[in-house]
């Protein structure tokens, strides 16, 4: 049994990687990038307008991933749609069988290409998990009424570990699991001793007998990249340490001491109570992941589903 | 990023406020303010008195935005907020703060602002009202804008708005409490 659920399910330490949909009503941009990731990862987040920028939704672009033969993880943000795009949307990945959705808040708007836009944040984050579940367990919207037939997506969000309060991280995700949540992804994770209290607060509120955790990881390849990280993406820490490793080396070693500290962190992480995997951010590095598991010694997940090595447009309407 | 280059105000969005009155004093001015049998009949006869309920509702709006920042949702989250208004944050969160608080606790959106959720877990746990931030809170009603939420409160509509859940069993919601019942 190949995604997520079945990782879960057997235990098996699990890998989910990044599908960033292009600008562009572009498939194969899609495609390629699933075709790298094939047969090395559980599961792929398929991201929604990251970083408050259009991009194809995460809807087409999961299913695209879909059919190239790579289990999606369909993203879905509060920040473009009130409650009632919301629910429809959640339907539509429930008819089309996307398995996993991940559902969060989402950046503001005003970090993106549309600085202009209506920011629209009609349910939170916490808000959107819950309806998800009444929605797929007890098979009605928010408005009460009855859905048709229900969905059978798996339940994920994201936390922050790193982001103040400190103490209050691991209790906003008792709510979000309390909500329904069934997996968490996190932000990266640079900082060890802090992600390790984290875990260790988890395990109290006992929020990791019903959520499984997947640490974010990512290798940090140049020092630009280093201080887009430090300073522009939202709620990310990088300790001093992290700084002192990639600016001791060459600059033409940058690259390979970013992927080694990648390495040692999945490592690192699986060694870590509770943790049931990695997710694997590497934006533009797709074709990077499958060294990076070897090198941490991460077992493949077993076949996935038949390789077809499809055409992006075969099978439409046939979706599973 | 530019923040620096950010012009002041601006975006039209909500701006986290510190409220101006500590949240000991609040919970104390709740007391006062509790429902009860008087409050109820109150509530009642301004509901049928349009000029009496303009009124009422504009003072509660001038006293509310002085000292909390009030955008007038109409279903108060203040009590279960460490009196901290969640509809100060810029994506008007319910339930604690997003992910993008920077490390020295200031607001992703208003880089010169403290986040909201930061200043009202401080401010809950400091006034012993810590487990109140854990209630789920369910989503707003936007009917509600610039209605009494002192009348909500009262006539008994804000009951079950902060949903708690128990140890035993994680997830007891049931779809009555997250839906909001039409009036």
């Amino acid at each position: 049994m190949s995604g997520l659920r079945a990782a879960f399910e057997a235990g098996r330490f699990a890998v989910t990687a990044e599908i960033g949909p292009p600008g562009g009503a572009d498939a194969e941009a899609v495609t390629r990038k699933a075709d790298l990731l094939r047969g090395w990862v559980d599961a792929a987040n398929v991201t929604d307008n990251q970083g408050a920028n259009v991009r194809m939704s995460s809807l087409a672009g999961s299913v695209l991933v879909q059919r190239a033969g790579v289990e999606p993880v369909m993203q879905l943000t509060c920040r473009d749609r009130n409650r009632m795009a919301l629910q429809s949307d959640l339907l539509a990945a429930g008819a089309l069988g996307i398995p996993n959705v991940l559902l969060l808040t989402g950046d503001h708007p005003r970090f993106g290409d549309h600085p202009e836009a209506k920011p629209v944040f009609d349910l939170d984050g916490v808000q959107l998990v819950w309806t998800a579940r009444t929605l797929r367990d007890d098979g009605v919207l928010i408005s009460g009424k009855a859905v048709s037939a229900r969905p059978a997506w798996l339940v994920g969000t994201v936390e922050n570990p790193f982001a103040p309060p400190p103490r209050f991280r691991a209790r906003r995700l008792a709510k979000k699991v309390s909500a329904g949540a069934e997996f968490v992804q996190t932000q990266y994770v640079f900082d060890f001793e802090v992600f390790e209290r984290w875990m260790a607060d988890l395990w109290d509120l006992g929020v990791t007998d019903h959520c499984k955790v997947i640490a974010g990881v990512g290798p940090i390849r140049s020092l630009r990249a280093l201080e887009y990280m430090r300073t522009a993406v939202p709620g990310v820490h990088v300790p001093d340490e992290v700084d002192r490793r990639l600016r001791g080396v060459p600059a033409d070693r940058v690259a390979e001491e970013g992927i080694r500290m990648c390495v040692e962190a999945v490592q690192r992480l699986a060694t870590i109570p509770g943790v049931a995997g990695v997710h694997l951010m590497a934006l533009g590095f797709e074709h990077g992941v499958p060294d990076i598991l070897r090198r941490a010694g991460i077992p493949r997940p077993p076949a996935a589903l038949p390789d077809h090595n499809r055409h992006p447009m075969e099978g439409i309407g046939h979706a599973r | 990023m530019g923040f620096g280059e950010q012009r002041a105000g601006g975006g039209g969005w909500p701006r986290p406020v510190v409220p101006r009155i500590g949240a000991r004093l609040s919970y104390g001015l709740h007391r006062v303010l509790a429902a009860n049998l008087l409050y109820r009949r109150l509530a009642a006869w301004l509901e049928r008195r349009r000029p009496a309920y303009r009124w009422f509702t504009r003072v509660e709006r001038v006293a509310k935005e002085q000292l909390y920042g009030c955008r007038m949702c109409g279903q108060c989250a203040l009590p279960d907020t460490g009196y901290t208004c969640p509809m100060t944050c810029p994506k008007q969160l319910r339930n604690g703060p997003c992910g993008g608080v920077a490390a020295d606790g200031r607001c992703e959106v208003h880089p010169d602002l403290v986040c909201v959720w930061v200043t009202a877990i401080e401010r809950g746990q400091a006034a012993g009202h810590g487990a109140d931030l854990d209630l789920l809170q369910r989503p707003v009603d936007h009917r509600e804008w610039d209605r009494s939420s002192w009348v909500n409160y009262w006539q008994g509509r804000d009951d079950g708005l902060g949903v708690a859940y128990s140890e035993d069993d994680p997830r007891p919601l049931l779809r009555r409490e997250l839906g909001l019942s039409p009036r």
